[in-house]
């Protein structure tokens, strides 16, 4: 008799469970769209949201991992789910797929590539879960993702353009050391390199050192082998601080001196600004990494199924070598 | 006759091979990479393409000197790129703090200067390679796992202490004397050759003028045999291991002062692999056995000769693997068909005998 009151008990509490899991899974999933209805606005404190973080290639990846973690701590959200896909495409669809199986709120994405995001973002639309793709653009089709929101990287091409424009009135060569291959970053920097330089400026041969130091050394020795810094060419631009930094100690092995070469680079990190304190550097085009304030401001209006902008552009600058030592120590990345 | 057999001796020889893989490569970048060869002196020191080959070749150097010892065993260390990730950002955290997850717009951390002297940076920076070297060779000679188990244990988990170390951020250095060890000249020449030729030195005294050497060689071919002659296979083991992390720590100090930062992620990154490669294409047997250092250090220059035509010649860096797997290839087969002469050449009785099947052994 007893025995099987507790069968009964025990069943009891088992439906009860799987009730609660139910109510559980389906709020998580459907909550972004029934929002509105609801009419109760979720605050930062409900809001789970997955940072499926590209990699850590840079000072300037590093610096935007912590503006995320650091306004996330500061918001109070219930839930940060954060990962390092180190650089791999298949890592972060894989992390992007583990998010949407738990039933984050939102989705934040910095893509490491433009393109092959088509099938996972679709299964993150069926899910109902919004998407906000963050700093790299992507290919896919704009119906799949609520939002861009980053750095113009066509115009950081253009704003270095006009540097080269500037310093070399009477024409000159240069050479190019761009990023990672079919990034959104790369590709918009060199589209935008182009667009803008004047007719007789030509760039003499571009090649990619993936954004990382290590890679940008060798990359910059075997081009001074075959070019001649000052001869063969005038000027350099690179398209991240890292690469520069390893691209000057390769000059410096190869006898130039800071000020011999017109170079511009993106980002403005503490390096860059190094670079420029030390003369090497003529500009440093601002791409700013300290999205996370904005991330979270979107992802709440997402949440409670307020209309977004499709692209929302951060506001950059340009810094010159000028105001470089003045600036470097209130450089927070 | 006796020309035959002293041909026959020079391809038998475990660097002929290595050589003539360097000498096809240098033979194409004579026709193809226009002054390649070409050597300046540049601000006192010299400046040219074969000088870069040394200079970013020499962390790989180190790793294949260690790597050829602990493979003479008839191990393997898969952790070597992760030691040199666990060295890295040991220096670098002793430089300067590491932020973490904080923002921080603070002077302290571009200043050139350091908060340890750099004798204990690098003192700290070994003794952290050493200790995980230490780790694997406990793990394989007295915990009994397979070496390709027991090292790949950390070759995973290496990467994650490294970040943990850096609390997961790249540091970038910026106290100059610290960059003496990876752009510095000693004579005209890159700082980091001398390191490489003391280690080198050191190895090759260690394992020639002592029985270290044949004890190892000992170890590598026939284990059984070696303990019943009395000698501790688990110490030569544990002393391999040991050394391949010290070695893994110096090109771990080197690489993080050629490139300025310390990098959880990518310091290192397939330095097991290519210190492999660089190792059997200097002829020693992944089973164990006969060795030869200075055919692993030539291995890594290969490498690194060929990564530096193929960006000469504007090869994107992605598409390097592939060729860089081509050219292993070749050598390897190159080899393969020395074993192959060599089975076919024998005709004596002692032939027969097991251990003559291994190869790479000595010709009576």
């Amino acid at each position: 008799m007893s025995s099987s009151r507790s069968f009964a008990a025990r069943l009891m509490a088992l439906l009860v469970i799987i009730g609660l899991v139910g109510c559980g899974a389906q709020t998580a999933t459907e909550a972004p769209a029934n929002a509105p209805a609801t009419g109760a606005a979720k605050t930062y404190s409900d809001m789970v949201l997955c940072y499926p973080q590209l990699g850590a290639e840079s000072d300037w990846r590093t610096a935007n991992t912590a503006s995320i973690k650091e306004t996330a701590a500061t918001l109070g959200i219930k839930q940060l789910v954060f990962s390092d896909a180190q650089q791999k495409q298949e890592n972060q669809i894989s992390a992007v797929r583990a998010c949407i199986q738990q039933g984050v709120d939102v989705i934040a994405l910095p893509p490491v590539v433009e393109d092959g995001w088509d099938a996972v973002l679709t299964e993150a639309k069926n899910a109902g879960i919004p998407v906000i793709i963050v700093d790299r653009s992507v290919s896919a089709d704009k119906s799949l993702y609520s939002t861009h929101i980053g750095s113009n990287m066509t115009l950081e091409g253009e704003r270095a353009a006009a540097e080269f424009n500037k310093m070399m009135p009477n024409g000159g060569v240069i050479l190019e050391l761009s990023g990672t291959t079919g990034s959104g970053a790369a590709v918009g920097r060199a589209k935008g390199l182009r667009n803008k330089l004047n007719s007789n400026i030509t760039i003499l041969d571009s090649q990619t050192g993936n954004f990382t130091r290590a890679e940008a050394v060798p990359v910059m020795q075997a081009l001074l082998k075959k070019y001649t810094p000052g001869k063969d060419f005038q000027g350099l631009f690179i398209h991240n601080d890292d690469m520069g930094i390893g691209a000057i100690e390769v000059l410096k092995a190869a006898g130039v001196k800071p000020g011999d070469l017109k170079i511009v680079s993106v980002d403005g990190t503490r390096g860059g600004f190094q670079a420029m304190v030390d003369g090497w550097f003529q500009a440093d085009v601002e791409c700013n990494p300290l999205l996370g304030p904005q991330v979270f401001e979107l992802a709440l209006k997402l949440m409670n199924g307020q209309p977004v902008d499709a692209e929302v552009l951060t506001d950059e600058t340009v810094y010159y070598p000028e105001n470089a030592a003045e600036l470097l120590p209130t450089r927070k990345y | 006759m006796n020309n035959r057999i002293s041909f026959s001796r020079i391809r038998e020889s475990r660097l002929f091979w290595v050589l003539t893989a360097w000498a096809v490569i240098l033979g194409f970048n004579a026709l193809f990479v226009p002054g390649f060869f070409r050597i300046n002196v540049q601000d006192g020191h010299l400046y040219g393409n074969l000088i870069d080959v040394l200079n970013n070749g020499a962390p790989l150097m180190l790793v294949a000197i260690g790597m050829t010892l602990v493979i003479a065993t008839g191990g393997i260390d898969l952790s070597v790129g992760a030691v040199m990730a666990i060295s890295a950002a040991m220096g670098a955290v002793l430089i300067n703090p590491a932020p973490g997850d904080k923002l921080v717009s603070n002077e302290i951390l571009t200043r050139n200067a350091t908060n340890t002297p750099l004798a204990i940076i690098v003192i700290a920076t070994l003794a952290a390679g050493t200790l995980c070297g230490l780790w694997n060779g406990l793990l394989v000679s007295r915990a009994k796992i397979q070496p390709l188990v027991a090292t790949l244990i950390l070759m995973v988990a290496g990467r994650g202490i490294a970040q943990l170390i850096s609390n997961g951020q790249i540091i970038t250095i910026y106290y100059t004397p610290y960059f003496w060890f990876g752009n510095g000249y000693i004579l005209g020449l890159p700082v980091s050759i001398y390191i490489v030729a003391a280690v080198a030195i050191l190895a090759w005294v260690g394992v020639r003028k002592t029985p270290i050497g044949l004890f190892i060689e000992a170890v590598g071919l026939n284990s059984k045999a070696t303990y019943y002659s009395g000698i501790s296979a688990k110490n030569i083991q544990l002393l391999a291991y040991t050394f391949s992390g010290f070695c893994s720590a110096l090109a771990g100090l080197i690489l993080s002062s050629y490139v300025h930062s310390a990098d959880g992620n990518n310091n290192g990154l397939n330095y097991e692999l290519d210190a492999i490669l660089a190792v059997v294409m200097g002829g020693t047997m992944l089973s164990g056995g006969r060795f030869s250092l200075l055919a692993s250090v030539i291995g890594a220059i290969v490498i690194w000769t060929f990564t530096l035509s193929m960006y000469a010649l504007g090869v994107p860096a992605n598409a390097l693997l592939a060729g860089r797997a081509v050219l292993v290839l070749l050598v390897i087969l190159l080899y393969s068909d020395r074993r192959l002469i060599k089975r076919r050449g024998k005709s004596n009785p002692a032939a027969v005998q097991p251990q003559d099947e291994k190869p790479g052994l000595p010709h009576p």
